[in-house]
């Protein structure tokens, strides 16, 4: 049974009263809340009273051992599954009660990195990246052409265009796979376990082009992975520009800050805060996750 | 143990229905991807073309070779072309090109459709605002409906230069005879029921098709038994349908 409420609650210390999540251009406004959410396959409870907000710009990264519910986290803000209870707000709108149908035009709100990139098969990486503007919208093809080389050049391969998925490597397709959910400038980006299988250099790459969409294109993110890692080098490093050139450095105090961890253990949050309540946890089961 | 069974079929059929349905509604609204509809043209229609011509030409071929040494016995070796003709157009033809097109396109539809699905590439066309089902489902339904019945026709053609082929050259019936004959043994109605028949199996096989890829799970051997699914499903239909469609066009045409 859904809450009746119809506008998102706003939860958390940051939250200032009367913030309604519909701002999209808000700074600090709430742009994807999880209110009691509850969810089972059969008789395996995945997700138990979860309730969360992620705020514009900000980060919000799921840690959690195989299984913990992270990823279907994901699928429910794509409305890819729906909840057994609770509600949950995209931009200011209730999903949870949304047809597919409706569910289109949230999406057009998010751009998702799926694990191993699920890139189209029968497609170019350039049909790839245009996907959504090729097929989706009436955009001029002159236009998309453009916008896919832009993407291709800020993840670092635009030699790879015409190239098929089956032709690169794993590193290489999760790339392009971050090109794609960033074509049509979604305003949130979710990454389901965007490193999981790399090799560590690989794994840094990416990271940093999580970091420059952050950083550089104000993308709210949410980042499911359980390489601990990865998960400290998004949230200690921001990007900035210099001229030309892009460059990751140390993130500030006020940075780090924007960036928060949540540790799920069976179906329910067990540690919610940032890098350094994470780091000096005296808890038994985030210290054996962190060793 | 057979109500759990029984929820399974039910839950099965519910699913196969709402695939259907959602089929139909995305026929008649947008958006249509047309050239998705066409590329399943070719690859369904035209793809099909070579194994259905083998299919028909040597059935045909067969079928004046059996049926003529049994004509034979009773004076009857000139009535091959009636015999043909009405087995073909009728039965043989939409039958045996629809259990063609199950075994090519039907394990194709239920192997890539089943492979998108657990390599996540279904989900990652809705999270990018594509419905699976116009984009993927209804193309291959529309394709399948339509090239099926066309792939009859031409597998009924060739059939009877196979049985015309044998019935000059082996059984030495003249070719004139064999024409004659092939047209005396069809009516309107059993061309009516051959023209019809095929759009009913082209939608079985292609909707099975789908509906099994769709709902494949669990790696490569998900793949492995949607693919499998699809091609017993989808004969088994065939013939049942087939069964059925006879039944209603007797009643209706004759």
């Amino acid at each position: 049974m859904a809450t009746s409420t119809d506008h998102p609650p706003s939860r958390g210390p940051a939250t200032r009263p009367g913030t309604v999540a519909t701002a999209a251009g808000d700074t600090d406004a709430p742009v994807i809340v999880f209110d009691e959410v509850d969810l089972a396959f059969d008789e395996k409870v995945i997700l138990k009273g979860l309730s969360f907000t992620i705020r514009q710009g900000h980060t919000k990264i799921f840690l959690g051992a195989s299984g913990a519910g992270k990823s279907t986290i994901l699928k429910l803000i794509l409305g890819l599954l729906k909840p057994d209870r609770g509600a949950i707000w995209v931009k200011g709108q209730r999903i949870d009660q949304m047809t597919e149908a409706e569910m289109m035009t949230v999406r057009g709100d998010l751009g998702m990195v799926f694990q191993e990139g699920a890139l189209f098969d029968s497609l170019t990486v350039r049909e790839n990246v245009g996907y959504k503007l090729y097929e989706e919208t009436s955009q001029p093809l002159d236009e998309v052409h453009a916008r896919v080389e832009e993407v291709l050049g800020f993840v670092g391969l635009s030699e790879h265009i015409d190239k098929a998925p089956s032709a690169l490597s794993g590193g290489q397709r999760r790339r392009v796979a971050i090109a794609r959910a960033m074509t049509a400038k979604p305003p949130i980006l979710l990454y389901d376990e965007p490193t999981t299988g790399l090799d560590p250099i690989t794994s840094v790459t990416i990271d940093a082009e999580i970091i420059k969409l952050r950083d550089l294109e104000g993308v709210s993110t949410i980042m499911v992975t359980h390489q601990l890692r990865d998960a400290f080098y998004v949230a200690e490093h921001t990007a900035i520009r210099e001229g030309a050139d892009i460059r990751l450095v140390a993130a500030d105090d006020a940075k780090v800050a924007e960036t928060e961890f949540i540790m799920l253990r069976d179906g329910d949050i067990a540690f919610e805060g940032d890098v350094h309540e994470l780091r000096s946890s005296t808890d038994p089961y985030l210290k054996s996750f962190l060793s | 143990m057979i109500s759990a069974w029984l929820k399974t079929a039910l839950q099965e059929v519910q699913d196969y229905a709402r695939l259907c349905i959602a089929v139909a509604k995305a026929c008649v609204s947008r958006p249509f991807y047309v050239r998705d509809v066409i590329e399943q043209f070719d690859a369904i229609g035209i793809g099909s073309l070579t194994v259905v011509i083998l299919t028909g030409m040597f059935t045909g071929a067969v079928l004046a070779l059996q049926s003529g040494f049994t004509l034979d016995q009773f004076g009857a070796r000139t009535a091959v072309g009636r015999l043909v003709s009405a087995s073909m157009v009728k039965e043989l033809g939409p039958v045996l090109t629809a259990l063609m097109v199950t075994g090519r396109v039907g394990s194709g539809i239920a192997a890539e459709l089943g492979s998108m699905m657990v390599t996540d590439q279904i989900n990652a066309l809705r999270a990018l605002g594509t419905d699976p089902i116009r984009k993927l489902a209804l193309p291959r339904v529309l394709a399948g409906t339509i090239m099926v019945p066309v792939l009859t026709i031409i597998a009924n053609f060739v059939g009877m230069i196979g049985a015309w082929f044998i019935t000059v050259w082996q059984l030495r019936v003249a070719s004139s005879i064999y024409w004659n004959s092939v047209v005396d043994g069809l009516y309107m109605a059993d061309v009516w029921m051959g023209l019809i028949k095929p759009f009913f199996l082209g939608f079985a096989i292609v909707s099975i098709g789908c509906h099994v890829g769709l709902r494949a799970s669990g790696g490569t051997q998900g793949v492995g038994r949607a693919t499998t699914n699809a091609v017993v499903a989808g004969s088994v239909a065939v013939l049942v349908v087939d069964f059925f469609i006879t039944k209603i066009l007797f009643s209706v045409l004759y």
